[in-house]
């Protein structure tokens, strides 16, 4: 069971890797940012098919972290970042 | 492998696909809100299939729940984190897609 979950989450990291492809080529910011939060998902679970394959339950509280901080950097974009760029480009 | 190995490498797997999905549709769907309706849905369900999945593996109720914990915490943030930007597109004069 325990090459199960190592082979799923391999799998998760391949779907991060298809991401990046979208950090490059997204037009807008969002597009980056919507990436970045594939990231904070996926990182979750793999965190968990990690935590369970081979017995370490800190990476439960590392998944836990990621998934806190995911919101976080998702808010900190829009009040922040976004905004700014928005105006450069002027619309 | 018992039975309930076999039912958690479903889940398991149902989840992948659901992430997949979730990959797939960031690539492929033309604007913004296209991609968000994408990527939060299907990663939050395959999430939560991932950890149903985790569940039934799990040595002590301690541990299901604060799996389960985790995936409500991505729920609610992730269901902010869509609002938050589709309101800043839309005010920010991100313009939607339309079949042409």
């Amino acid at each position: 069971m325990e090459a199960f979950y190592f082979s799923m989450a391999l799998f998760l990291l391949f779907n991060v890797l298809l991401g990046l492809m979208c950090v490059l080529q997204g037009p807008t910011p969002a597009d980056r940012m919507l990436a970045a939060q594939l990231f904070g998902t996926t990182g979750v679970a793999m965190l968990l098919l990690l935590a369970q394959g081979m017995g370490i339950a800190a990476l439960r509280d590392v998944a836990l972290v990621f998934a806190l901080l995911g919101g976080l950097t998702v808010v900190a974009f829009v009040r922040r970042a976004w905004i700014v760029s928005n105006r450069n480009e002027e619309r | 492998m018992t039975i309930r190995d076999w039912l958690s490498a479903a889940l398991l797997v149902t989840g992948a696909f659901f992430f997949f999905a979730g990959t797939l549709g960031l690539l492929r769907f033309p604007d913004v809100y296209n991609r968000l309706h994408a990527l939060t849905k299907a990663d939050n369900v395959g999430l939560g299939v991932t950890v149903l999945g985790l569940v039934i593996q799990s040595e002590s109720w301690i541990i299901a729940l604060k799996l389960l914990l985790i995936w409500l915490l991505v729920l609610v943030t992730s269901a902010t984190a869509a609002h938050l930007i589709a309101n800043a597109a839309l005010h920010g004069g991100v313009q939607r897609w339309r079949r042409s």
